[in-house]
């Protein structure tokens, strides 16, 4: 099962890497997806990137990054007509599920990741003047965790999604709706807060951002379980044949 | 006791109130070329999907290699190939990684694999161009990629769908061969789709065929000739008048005799002895030219069905 597992995560990142314009635009790609958290928002912000939780909002690469793949994972294959090849070989249904899981979410980690460890190294360039700077451990740990649990959370319902979409297209409209809603929702929601419940906030970032940073991981892997266990509900060979 | 490959009993599928598949019953030997033949829409593909568990009956059952569609299905597709109706490809990856993800799936160890992708990509004439993305690539080409992944880890059954659709016909003639080759020395099974009736009769050592669900028809070539009722002979001569066509069809091995294109067409009941009845029309005045006894073609018999089915 974990070999047929990888071996689907093989194929999906291979499939990945040349998707827009060949390899050398796939290079370009993810040198502007790794530049813009790596290298532009750190120089902006200067010391604060490290020395504040504002970091954190890598955990958004990993969410936009896994909807820009996510969408062609089935109805990529069903469009193309290797969906129903792909059935018919000896994988198991689990093992093309969370193949296909895995290699979105990896995806996803993998870049916020880079894009974590580029920042800190242009942070120590430009602005360290000798002195070591890193992520507070609750920031730090938080991005990895966090930005993993959202790969997971966007690479599940991005497979439902796409389980259920006729089209690529079809399934990269509906995800680029869920993320505009995930992205713009916590925003004008926390904007819409009376002053109050605002400082409150402010105050709960700063000193309880442990607090916080382990309710939005038990949150994200209760949704992370629940959509998997949807997406393993709906992918049935003999369902998908038919869509 | 020669295995048998495929069971179905009473096998049968609905698409709400379209019938697909309707109570199926075929028996196919393993080792053999198996034809499944019929019109756009008749059931194949159902049938294959059917037999690869890919869809579930809506009644009866079916047995592929001894394993049970519904409950062993991962079974069959540990062992079987599939080259289904389309090609089936990767066309971002190349033809290498296209066969090289299929190895993995199929647990080849990683020395084997490569002799294998060497083996089958060498053989069908592509092995200088592994490394060109497949998109790139003409039907033809592609076609004969899906042919190596559906061998590549020596599958004791190919389910085969249309595969010479889109093949040149020198590509098409060595496809043929390779799986006449497969059956005939490696005791591998293919159950073959095809809308070509002439490559089903250079192929197939039996035949089934199919419409609107239902099987009209199944068994060797021969059988199918003898049931259709079309051994055929062709008179070229002199002197068809209306009473040698009297005489002929008062015979009891005649079935039917005419006069086309000044040509008499008598056809048998079975496969008989015409020297009598040359012997009866000659004492009756006719001049023999030239006599032709023939076999019908699985064309006319595939057409013959179709017609009695209407």
């Amino acid at each position: 099962m974990i070999a047929d597992v990888w071996t689907v995560i093989w194929k999906e990142w291979k499939m990945i890497r040349p998707q827009r314009g060949g390899v050398r635009g796939g290079m370009i790609g993810l040198l502007i997806v790794i530049g813009i958290p790596g290298i532009f928002l750190p120089l902006q912000m200067g010391r604060l990137w490290v020395e504040s939780p504002i970091a954190i909002v890598l955990v958004y690469v990993s969410l936009i990054m896994v909807t820009n793949v996510t969408a062609d994972s089935f109805a990529g294959e069903r469009e193309r007509h290797t969906l129903e090849t792909l059935l018919a070989s000896r994988l198991s249904d689990r093992a093309i599920l969370f193949g296909k899981v895995g290699a979105d979410a990896g995806y996803g980690w993998g870049l916020t990741l880079s894009g974590m460890f580029v920042g800190l190294v242009t942070v120590n360039f430009a602005y360290g003047r000798g002195e070591l700077l890193l992520y507070p451990p609750v920031v730090g740990l938080g991005i990895v965790v966090l930005s993993l649990l959202a790969a997971g959370l966007a690479s599940g319902a991005g497979i439902l999604i796409s389980l259920r979409a006729s089209t690529v297209l079809q399934a990269q409209q509906k995800m680029t709706i869920a993320l505009f809603l995930l992205l713009f929702i916590p925003s004008f929601g926390a904007g819409a807060l009376p002053a109050e419940w605002k400082a409150r906030l402010a105050e709960m970032l700063s000193t309880d951002l442990t607090k916080i940073v382990l309710i939005a991981a038990a949150i994200l892997i209760v949704l992370d379980i629940g959509l998997l266990c949807a997406a393993m509900a709906r992918f049935k060979r003999t369902r998908l044949i038919l869509d | 006791m020669t295995a048998i490959a495929i069971r179905t009993e009473s096998l049968t599928r609905d698409f709400g109130k379209l019938r697909a598949v309707d109570n199926l019953n075929i028996e196919v030997l393993a080792g053999i070329v198996f034809g499944f033949l019929g019109p756009n829409g008749a059931g194949k593909t159902t049938t294959i999907r059917l037999l690869l568990g890919l869809l579930e009956a809506t009644s009866g059952r079916a047995e592929v290699l001894g394993f049970d569609t519904r409950t062993q299905a991962d079974e069959i597709r540990r062992r079987a190939g599939a080259l289904l109706e389309h090609p089936g490809l990767y066309e971002r990856l190349s033809a290498e990684d296209n066969l090289e993800f299929y190895g993995r799936i199929w647990h080849l160890q990683t020395s084997e694999r490569q002799v294998r992708i060497k083996e089958l990509l060498t053989h069908l004439g592509l092995w200088e161009r592994r490394k060109e993305i497949v998109g790139t690539w003409s039907r033809g080409m592609k076609q004969k990629l899906a042919v190596a992944r559906a061998l590549l880890h020596h599958p004791s059954l190919i389910f085969a769908d249309e595969p010479t659709a889109g093949l040149d016909p020198i590509a098409a003639v060595a496809l043929r061969e390779d799986l006449a080759t497969l059956a005939a020395r490696e005791g591998v099974t293919v159950f073959l789709t095809t809308h070509n009736l002439a490559e089903a009769e250079k192929l197939c050592q039996q035949v089934g065929v199919i419409r609107e669900g239902k099987l009209v028809a199944v068994g060797s070539l021969d059988q199918l000739r003898t049931t259709s009722g079309l051994p055929q002979v062709e008179i070229v001569g002199r002197g068809f008048t209306e009473k040698v066509l009297t005489l002929l069809r008062a015979q009891p091995e005649v079935a039917a005799a005419d006069v086309r294109n000044g040509r008499l067409l008598i056809d048998l009941q079975r496969d008989t002895d015409i020297a009598r009845l040359v012997g009866l029309i000659v004492s009756a005045g006719v001049e023999v030219e030239e006599i032709r006894k023939g076999k019908a073609s699985l064309e006319e018999v595939f057409l013959a069905l179709m017609e009695e089915e209407k």
